[in-house]
């Protein structure tokens, strides 16, 4: 399985998802190169989202077969998946609402810790080595976010264009190779859109990462992207660099109709 | 904190509660306690081990499960099983018996053992297959369950059938109970404050960015269910063999899984400290308003429902909400 799989970090073939009657996702066969900050866009309702449950295991493709890292992952469960170094951020912000801002980033680093809960029951001394580690790493990654000061403010409490970094923030807390970026400048002036952008540049460098984009605002997707796929009615109809993809007629056509 | 410390704590409060335990059964100098008011005293502490321990599964993990008192049935009875058919037996082994001394101490602590890993091994049964259901589906599936072991029970005549297990030993006393209720306290407590107690908060949260942040949320919710149902089976095994307070079917019915869920939601649903003041304050009210039944018989109950009716509609998050006692301590 391994020697047949494609170069790319992650790689679909031919992925299919029928909900009943709808095709929400039509034969998409998309090749990331590990690196790279790959763009995912396409009109409303066009499947971006979807691909991205597909990606994390939320759904099931009805046909075809996803590789990551070498490895198939269709059909694996999301925590799995998260595991295998998917991290991922939610189109309606999906924090955990009851927590604090670090709690947020201490329970995503749950799945690097090895704690055990035997420690945790009898309170040992390794516990309470292990928790105050995790707290210093979870503050470290909020002060790259800026966010070290609201550390102990409820996550629900901030700012929209905030939470949206939170969510990035705990996304990377679970040390992912890939990181998914749901429509994350949804809801940002132009200004914050800026700053994110500039944050997306910078922590794919920091931790070596490789981005996938769904997003919305085409100044973000063709500033940063090095590759951008566009999908309509689940199928792919472009690929190639931003500029390339803005003068594709079927792109145009998508977007605006036939004149 | 180092372990000397730690042991020096734990030397402590036994010997704390020991001492206590001294001074409730004999008194100190001329005071005495009212049996009355020691009986309702040990039913708080049992009371306080029931609340703490659902609180993990419904406060912690925001599953809502109606099924403790199935759990309590399983863990008493197979402590009390332990001590009336095998007590003297193993009391023996020590060169003691079953009502004092050393025997006692072993025949108490491997009982509430047993108690506690029978519960827990019925909580694995039943929370493979119903933790991947939700909400109001799990609370209908615990409470089968639950009943279940109930109407099992009912049918076992070596255990007292409908009658209860009245051939129950009295060796429950104040050290054990409370002992108990301060192991519970402090194993959800450091639950509560580790990456699995954080992970058990995302799942009550968000199941689907816990699962994409990594945590096997079936895996979770399931170990939970264990603990506390181990830990429940440890209040059975206590409430047992208390003195004249044997275990019976008909006591351990979804009521008493309801009662459970109403200390808790009084307390602060999520809230350890909650969990206790609930259980205590629920313990003592009922037995509190019987004054009134000597005037007015009939009319406690009534009372007792009106104060609940009016306590969710002026404080529906409980006494303390999500708010713990140590919270007052941090700066």
């Amino acid at each position: 399985m391994t020697e047949q799989s494609p170069s790319g970090l992650l790689c679909t073939r031919k992925v299919t998802k029928r909900f009943g009657g709808l095709t929400a996702v039509k034969d998409l066969t998309l090749e990331v190169p590990r690196g790279t900050l790959y763009g995912l866009i396409g009109p409303n309702g066009a499947g971006k989202t979807t691909v991205f449950n597909l990606l994390t295991g939320v759904y099931q493709p009805t046909a075809g077969e996803i590789h990551f890292d070498g490895r198939r992952v269709d059909g694996r469960p999301p925590y799995e998946i998260a595991n295998r170094g998917i991290g991922r951020t939610f189109q309606n912000i999906r924090l955990f609402a009851d927590m604090t801002v670090l709690e947020n980033v201490m329970t995503a680093q749950h799945l690097r810790t090895g704690q055990w809960l035997v420690d945790a029951v009898v309170g040992s001394a390794r516990h309470h080595r292990e928790e105050r580690e995790e707290r210093e790493r979870a503050i470290e990654l909020l002060r790259i976010f800026k966010l070290d000061a609201v550390a102990d403010e409820p996550a629900t409490s901030l700012p929209y264009g905030s939470q949206r970094r939170l969510e990035i923030a705990r996304a990377l807390a679970t040390t992912p190779k890939l990181l998914l970026l749901d429509e994350p400048a949804a809801g940002m002036n132009p200004l914050e859109a800026r700053e994110l952008m500039d944050l997306i540049q910078s922590i794919r460098n920091r931790f070596a990462l490789t981005i996938v984009l769904v997003e919305h605002n085409m100044k973000v997707v063709m500033g940063i992207c090095e590759t951008v796929q566009v999908i309509d009615h689940g199928e792919s109809i472009a690929i190639g660099t931003p500029v390339d993809v803005q003068r594709n007629a079927q792109v145009i056509e998508a977007y605006l109709g036939v004149g | 904190m180092g372990l000397v410390r730690k042991l020096a704590i734990v030397a402590a409060t036994v010997g704390g509660l020991f001492a206590f335990n001294q001074a409730f059964e004999f008194g100190v100098g001329d005071f005495q306690i009212n049996p009355y008011y020691a009986r309702i005293i040990n039913l708080v502490g049992i009371n306080i081990t029931l609340a703490v321990s659902l609180n993990l599964i419904n406060g912690l993990a925001g599953q809502f499960s109606i099924g403790h008192a199935g759990f309590m049935a399983v863990g008493g009875y197979a402590a009390t099983y332990l001590t009336v058919f095998h007590g003297e037996a193993l009391a023996r082994l020590v060169g003691g018996t079953v009502m004092s001394g050393a025997g006692s101490v072993v025949v108490m602590v491997l009982s509430l053992t047993v108690g506690a890993l029978s519960a827990a091994v019925a909580g694995l049964a039943v929370g493979i297959p119903s933790l991947r259901l939700k909400g109001d589906y799990l609370a209908i599936v615990t409470l089968g369950f639950s009943e279940i072991i109930r109407v099992v029970i009912l049918n076992i005549p070596a255990v007292g059938g409908a009658t209860g297990f009245t051939a129950a030993l009295p060796i429950t006393n104040f050290f054990w109970i409370f002992g108990v209720a301060l192991l519970t306290i402090t194993i959800v407590r450091n639950i509560t404050n580790s990456t699995f107690g954080r992970a058990l908060g995302a799942v009550r949260c968000d199941e689907i960015a816990a699962e994409a942040m990594g945590v096997n949320t079936t895996r979770h919710k399931v170990q939970a269910f264990v603990i506390s149902a181990g830990l429940a089976g440890m209040a059975g095994g206590l409430s047992g063999q208390l003195f004249a307070n044997p275990l019976s079917p008909q006591n351990l019915n979804f009521v008493k899984s309801i009662e459970v869920i109403v200390m808790i939601v009084v307390g602060g649903i999520g809230s350890i400290t909650g969990a206790v003041l609930g259980a205590t304050t629920l313990t003592i009210l009922p037995e509190a308003l019987r004054t009134v039944d000597q005037q007015f018989p009939g009319l406690r109950m009534v009372l007792y429902a009106l104060l609940l009716i009016l306590f969710m509609i002026f404080r529906p998050q409980g006494l303390l909400g999500r708010k713990e006692l140590t919270d007052l301590f941090r700066r």
